[in-house]
């Protein structure tokens, strides 16, 4: 499972006001939230983002309400995977429960700059930063999330066990 | 080695002897809570998992307050999909307008949560019940769904840390300065993971809409949850609002906690959290001449009867600055009832504040005051985030009701010691 990108860097404590405004939230569909998607950090960030791109992030990184709008709206972008050093632990919930691939990974943000070609290994958690040539590796799931990953998010795995 | 209070709450709910930090568990639910914004999501993956029913109709609340009486025709299109999913469903705790609140404030005042329950709400400031010795968290709309359907919740157990409140707060200090000086001091991601368990013999002084308040605000910390331990407080008002059976869990005597701060009440002033961040703090005799568009007084946080009260005691015979908008938002409707029969409602009419119904409303940037570009307000809410009551020009100053009122007196941000 391995994905190259384009990405797309932000700071620390990125919140889901930014992420997904509450004035957009009068809808739960993807596609309609994809279009505001970032609006209040990067106005720029949906005419741009490419299928496969990538979100980096600071610490905290979906931050505030419980919004499962943020990672749908991310998704529906067609980013594949948001690195971050922390992420707000509903964020962190929602982006597994939902199917988004997140990976914790402070010192490949730091190594990663605005607009690098990166490559993600979802399976091994190695983080290989192309433009400059560096490799990460990623903390890996606890078993038991990693279960809901497979089962393309939580939904799925809770039918089986019905 | 002990438990916390919230892991003794987790062990009990997923029938295990004893649990560590960092153990993944599953945990039954005495309550699942949503939202007008966060159910319709949840009620798409409800469908796909295939169940006719809800796990247990009495455990199962919805309250619509976001965008109610709905702002427009796409929120009166998800509020009656919410409405009619909990018909059919028959949820025994639909609130709707007329009858609701504001979750937080609602959710508590009906006795739905009382002291060793789990709980959790695709709401981030579910954590809000913490005050009552309770274990309750935000979760997503998914885990709502997952939650409805099946009646449990996985968890990470979370370590703690402890906050050991002494001394009595001075006049104008409430449970607001409180909260915000504990966010100005370990940072919005300061107890990310964690719980944060309030304990110590000042929470005597702290009356229950305090302790609402700083559970409320445990996420913005980063922090699972809040939680107070029970004292006579607590059960004169689980005995008064409900009927429902309760446990009180106290935290182990060698319960091992990451960190532990000892907080002297008497020393915190009134604090201020300025933009863009509810970490940013200052005290009160930090800040110099700040000029305001607008105060909002309500909120999950900080609508509840004792805020009115503080708030209705500075407007008492004053009006409010010349240019200033002022909103006040009761928590529920029978905090409005109330404040109504105190005469509290008439003082803010003759001040010059408009009062709302309950409803989220300005607090997200919703409806009922949002802010223009390069505006600024003072708010009695929770967050102060890029946009959040409105264009993303506009910022949020995060205050008490006592120091939101005295700042709608005079047009600048002002220390309620100084007009009072
Ligand atoms: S009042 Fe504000 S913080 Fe509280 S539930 Fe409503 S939107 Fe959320």
């Amino acid at each position: 499972m391995k994905n190259r990108g384009r990405v797309f860097k932000y700071g620390d404590n990125v919140d889901t006001d930014v992420i997904i405004p509450a004035r957009y939230l009068n809808s739960p569909d993807p596609e309609e939230l994809a279009k505001y998607c970032m609006r209040d950090i990067d106005e720029d960030f949906v005419n741009k983002v490419k299928s496969g791109d990538i979100i980096v992030g600071g610490y905290n990184f979906g931050c505030g309400s419980s919004r499962e709008h943020a990672p749908i709206a991310i998704r529906a972008t067609g980013v594949s995977c948001v690195i971050a050093k922390t992420f707000a632990r509903i964020f962190y919930r929602n982006a597994i429960n939902t199917g988004l691939p997140i990976m914790e990974c402070p010192e490949a943000v730091d190594g990663i700059d605005n607009g690098d070609e990166v490559e993600v290994d979802f399976k091994t958690g190695e983080i290989f930063n192309i433009t400059k040539n560096t490799k990460y590796q990623a903390q890996p799931f606890p078993k038991f999330m990693e279960e809901i990953i497979l089962a393309e998010g939580l939904v799925n795995h809770i039918k089986k066990s019905i | 080695m002990g438990m916390t209070m919230t892991q003794k709450i987790l062990a009990a709910h997923a029938g295990l002897e004893k649990v560590e930090a960092g153990q993944l568990i599953e945990a039954n639910l005495d309550l699942v809570l949503g939202n007008d914004v966060t159910t319709p999501v949840a009620i798409n993956e409800f469908e796909k998992i295939n169940v006719k029913d809800v796990f247990d109709k009495s455990k199962v609340a919805i309250v619509p307050d976001h965008f109610t009486p709905n702002k427009d025709i796409k929120t009166a299109q998800l509020c009656k999909m919410v409405r009619e999913f909990a018909n059919e469903k028959e949820i025994e705790n639909y609130f709707e307008v007329g009858q609701m609140g504001i979750e937080h404030g609602l959710i508590p005042e009906k006795g739905l949560v009382v002291p060793g329950d789990v709980a959790i709400g695709a709401d981030s400031h579910t954590c809000t019940y913490g005050a009552l010795g309770a274990f309750s968290t935000g979760i997503g709309s998914t885990d709502m769904a997952a939650g409805m359907a099946t009646g449990k919740c996985w968890f990470k157990v979370p370590s703690a840390i402890k906050f050991v409140l002494t001394g009595k707060p001075t006049k104008w200090v409430s449970g607001k300065d409180i909260i915000l000086h504990i966010i100005g001091m370990i940072g919005v991601d300061g107890a990310l993971y964690k719980s944060m368990e309030f304990v110590g013999d000042g929470i005597q002084h702290l009356s229950m809409d305090d302790r609402f308040t700083i559970a409320n605000m445990a996420i913005e910390a980063g922090g699972k949850n809040g939680i107070f331990i029970v004292d006579d407080k607590t059960l004169d008002y689980v005995k008064e609002h409900s009927t429902k059976e309760y446990t009180i869990y106290t935290p182990d005597e060698d319960a091992v906690y990451d960190e532990v701060y000892e907080i002297d009440l008497s020393t915190i002033r009134p604090t201020v959290a300025f933009p863009h961040l509810p970490d940013n703090t200052r005290t009160i005799d930090e800040v110099r001449d700040i000029k305001i568009d607008q105060v909002v007084i309500g909120s999950c946080t900080n609508g509840r009867l004792d805020d009115l009260r503080v708030a209705a005691k500075i407007f008492k015979g004053r009006k409010v600055a010349k240019g200033v908008r002022v909103i006040v938002f009761p928590v529920t409707q029978k905090t409005y009832l109330q404040a109504l029969r105190e005469g509290l409602i008439e003082i803010f009419i003759e001040a010059g504040i408009v009062v709302s119904t309950p409803t989220c409303g300005p607090c997200l940037g919703g409806h009922m005051g949002i802010l223009a570009d390069g505006e600024r307000a003072v708010a009695t809410t929770n967050r102060n985030f890029v946009g959040r009551m409105g264009h993303p020009g506009s910022e949020v100053y995060l205050a008490s009701p006592a120091v939101a009122a005295a700042s709608a007196l005079t047009g600048k941000i002002t220390n309620p010691e100084d007009i009072m």
